[in-house]
């Protein structure tokens, strides 16, 4: 895989990784990342990049939930909010190029869902399951 | 301290735990932790640490991105020809591999570091962080990094960089700024490339060009060069200048105001 999405998933599960140990997690269940078109990154590459990078992790197996957001601009001149194109980030009501980007060039991991090994059930369900 | 009484809960740490807060433990022994850190946070750390260095040593830093072959190596060559030792400057080279780039920078008798990415299609700021160690950087005037050709993942990295400049060839076509946004989005300037092409290939228009660039929100100027015929050199040497001494005075500005913090009561 060529592309930079790996580096960048590889970038995510090392932040991952510092959450989990910082919180003394067992297990990483799930894993947030807001993204926008104007980020770099291609959605449908980082969700492939992501089981390669979390492998032999204590993200092995997590599920990366993305939230894509919308592209958007406030016009400077106008002062309208609309949405955009990528590649045509002009004010959808006067059609002026002098916007500023209100979303859409996000790559944020927004949050992460951990399993505890003391507080849960996860630890209570193995000891049921021994005891049957 | 545990976590199961609930005797590690303070008035200081109550608000992570409510519904919401940072440390909320939601049903089944999960626990939700709002982060909201960008994926390149260690880059970035990384590339603002690049910066500083640049910036002690009073040297203006200008990464060079386009697509392979769009002429990055020979607008250096045309560059170091044209400032005649005016200006001190050096080249960090990326490529995926071999050390021709720099060793054509070299010929000319300026210091120029290769990096081979092997097969990253980028440069990072670890990258260029490590570079540095082999380069002396007291008493350069600019240091170019001529990133990796490609138009699409060196838009994402952070070098440290004070500004981006992207080269758009004449063969390319006009309107590759439409089809890259983020990279294009990312140019402080945009150099139309191998201009002396304009009359054969007339299906590019530079004004095409300009305005696809305007699309993007992009306030950026826009230069047409020809590093074979000189054409456009001087605006761009123009340019160049014109930054540096921005960045001078941005960086005495700083100084004051650190000298002003430090004698303050």
């Amino acid at each position: 895989m060529p592309m930079h999405e790996l580096a960048i998933c590889q970038a995510l599960i090392e932040q991952v990784e510092a959450i989990a140990a910082e919180r003394l997690a067992q297990r990483v269940d799930s894993v947030c990342v807001s993204i926008g078109p104007l980020s770099g990154v291609e959605p449908r590459l980082l969700e492939q990049a992501f089981p390669v990078a979390s492998a032999g992790t204590i993200a092995d197996g997590a599920t990366l939930v993305l939230d894509c957001l919308p592209v958007q601009v406030r016009c400077r001149q106008c002062g309208e909010v609309s949405d955009a194109l990528p590649s045509r980030l002009i004010c959808g009501s006067c059609g002026d190029w002098h916007t500023d980007l209100v979303s859409g060039d996000e790559l944020i991991l927004s949050r992460v869902e951990l399993l505890q090994a003391d507080s849960g059930s996860e630890a209570a369900g193995h000891a049921a399951t021994g005891n049957r | 301290m545990c976590d199961t009484c609930g005797c590690n809960v303070t008035h200081g740490n109550a608000h992570l735990l409510k519904p919401g807060g940072r440390l909320q433990k939601t049903a089944e022994g999960r626990e939700a932790v709002s982060v909201l850190h960008g994926l390149l946070h260690e880059n970035d750390h990384t590339a603002a640490h690049n910066r500083e260095h640049f910036d002690r040593h009073n040297v203006l830093v200008v990464n060079l991105m386009s697509s392979p072959g769009a002429g990055k190596t020979s607008l250096l060559e045309a560059t170091i020809e044209a400032l005649d030792g005016d200006l001190k400057m050096a080249v960090i080279e990326g490529d995926l591999e071999t050390e021709n780039d720099a060793s054509r920078i070299r010929a000319r008798g300026v210091e120029a570091v290769q990096i081979t990415t092997g097969s990253a299609c980028h440069l990072d700021a670890h990258m260029v962080h490590d570079a540095l160690h082999h380069m002396q950087l007291d008493g350069l005037d600019i240091l170019f990094i001529e990133n990796v050709g490609n138009l699409v993942c060196p838009a994402s990295f952070d070098l440290g960089q004070h500004h981006n400049v992207t080269l758009l060839s004449v063969p390319e076509g006009d309107d590759k700024p439409a089809k890259y946004p983020v990279m294009f989005r990312a140019a402080d300037l945009m150099l139309l490339s191998k201009a002396d092409l304009l009359p054969v290939l007339d299906d590019f228009s530079p004004d095409n060009a300009r305005r696809h660039l305007q699309e993007l929100a992009n306030p950026a100027p826009v230069i047409e060069l020809s590093a074979k015929t000189g054409n456009g050199l001087d605006e761009w040497l123009g340019w160049l200048r014109e930054a540096r001494l921005q960045r001078r005075a941005a960086m005495t500005q700083t100084e004051a105001e650190d000298a002003a913090t430090a004698t303050a009561p």
